[in-house]
């Protein structure tokens, strides 16, 4: 297989694999390293390509075991990348300007939420991927992630009920 | 009646029954300017989720072809290598080893060896008589003894 047929197969996913990426780990440096591990990985065992019936679905559960596994290295060495982390002590003024932007919000909202419902809901309402792939892609079965979607989607719903009501959280 | 249905389509996308199409519809009229003013909530949402696909991965990725060496000529090279070495190495070694042909030349010959090596041991073991005077040094230490008795005798008094 030549770069060229390789790239014409990775191009159309490689920004989906990205996201997920950006999704589990937060930090768009860490997420561009992870991308780029998948798809040399993936280059690497390009012989063995033609046999995988989903290459992209593949490359997905591929990112999903890569992200957590980074994830659990960075908790073993308690070093959080996590932004939230820092942001609490910026100025009164950047807050409240953040705060205004709803759209944030939704971020911040779905980093706070467990790392399944994060996937499915990056999977689902961003990539527009079908139950039953994300199903495949996770390892879990139909039923259970689209319950899982559905507490994703009200946990956030409520959530900017609560900040709109309130104004601030 | 549109809003009746986006009504109908947000339960269904709630409890996650909805279709992908279903979605695109609702995606399609929160991306609009006006949106009813109890469905507000929904708007930064789909806003978000709309903003998150453009995302793109920009960096590039080091596609390296790494060609694997063949093992398989590197073992026949060494194996042609060692045929090589054993071919010279039995041609060449074959050479003048100075062997006598008459016997008692060779007896002489040999007799005068033995004698030379006979005389070069006699002059090491020589040297090794020396040893006889560490002993003797030795045993005056004997003496030592003596002196340690006498003086336990000494402080044993006291």
């Amino acid at each position: 297989m030549t770069q060229k047929e390789f790239l014409n197969i990775v191009m159309p996913f490689k920004d989906k694999v990205f996201r997920l990426a950006k999704r589990l780990l937060i930090s768009t440096e860490e997420a561009e390293d992870a991308t780029q591990e998948v798809l040399l990985k993936l280059w690497n065992n390009k012989v063995k390509i033609a046999e995988y019936k989903n290459v992209e679905a593949f490359s997905m559960t591929m990112t999903k075991n890569y992200c957590f596994d980074k994830l659990k290295s960075k908790q073993a060495q308690n070093l959080k990348l996590v932004h939230s982390n820092y942001e609490e002590k910026n100025t009164p003024l950047q807050k409240q300007v953040e705060l205004n932007d709803s759209v944030n919000w939704v971020g911040k909202i779905i980093a706070d939420l467990p790392e399944q419902q994060k996937m499915i809901i990056q999977l689902r309402d961003i990539e527009d991927y079908d139950l039953d792939e994300i199903a495949k892609m996770l390892d879990m079965n139909n039923t259970a992630v689209r319950v899982a979607l559905s507490r994703a989607r009200k946990t956030i719903r409520e959530k900017l009920t609560n900040t709109h009501s309130y104004g601030v959280k | 009646m549109v809003l009746n249905n986006i009504e109908k389509l947000l339960e269904k996308y709630e409890n996650g029954e909805s279709s992908l199409k279903e979605e695109q519809q609702l995606k399609n009229y929160f991306s609009q300017e006006t949106v009813a003013p109890h469905l507000e909530v929904y708007k930064p949402m789909f806003a978000y989720f709309l903003v998150n696909k453009q995302e793109q991965f920009t960096k590039d990725v080091p596609l390296k072809t790494t060609r694997k060496y063949n093992y398989k000529w590197i073992s026949v090279a060494a194996v042609a290598v060692l045929m090589l070495g054993f071919y010279f190495g039995t041609t060449l070694g074959q050479g003048d080893l100075g062997t006598y042909e008459d016997p008692e030349l060779a007896f002489n010959e040999f007799s005068k060896s033995m004698e030379m090596i006979s005389s070069k041991f006699n002059k090491g073991a020589a040297t090794v008589s020396y040893l006889n005077e560490v002993s003797k040094g030795t045993s005056t230490l004997g003496y030592l003894n003596e002196v340690e008795n006498t003086t336990s005798i000494i402080f044993k008094t006291y």
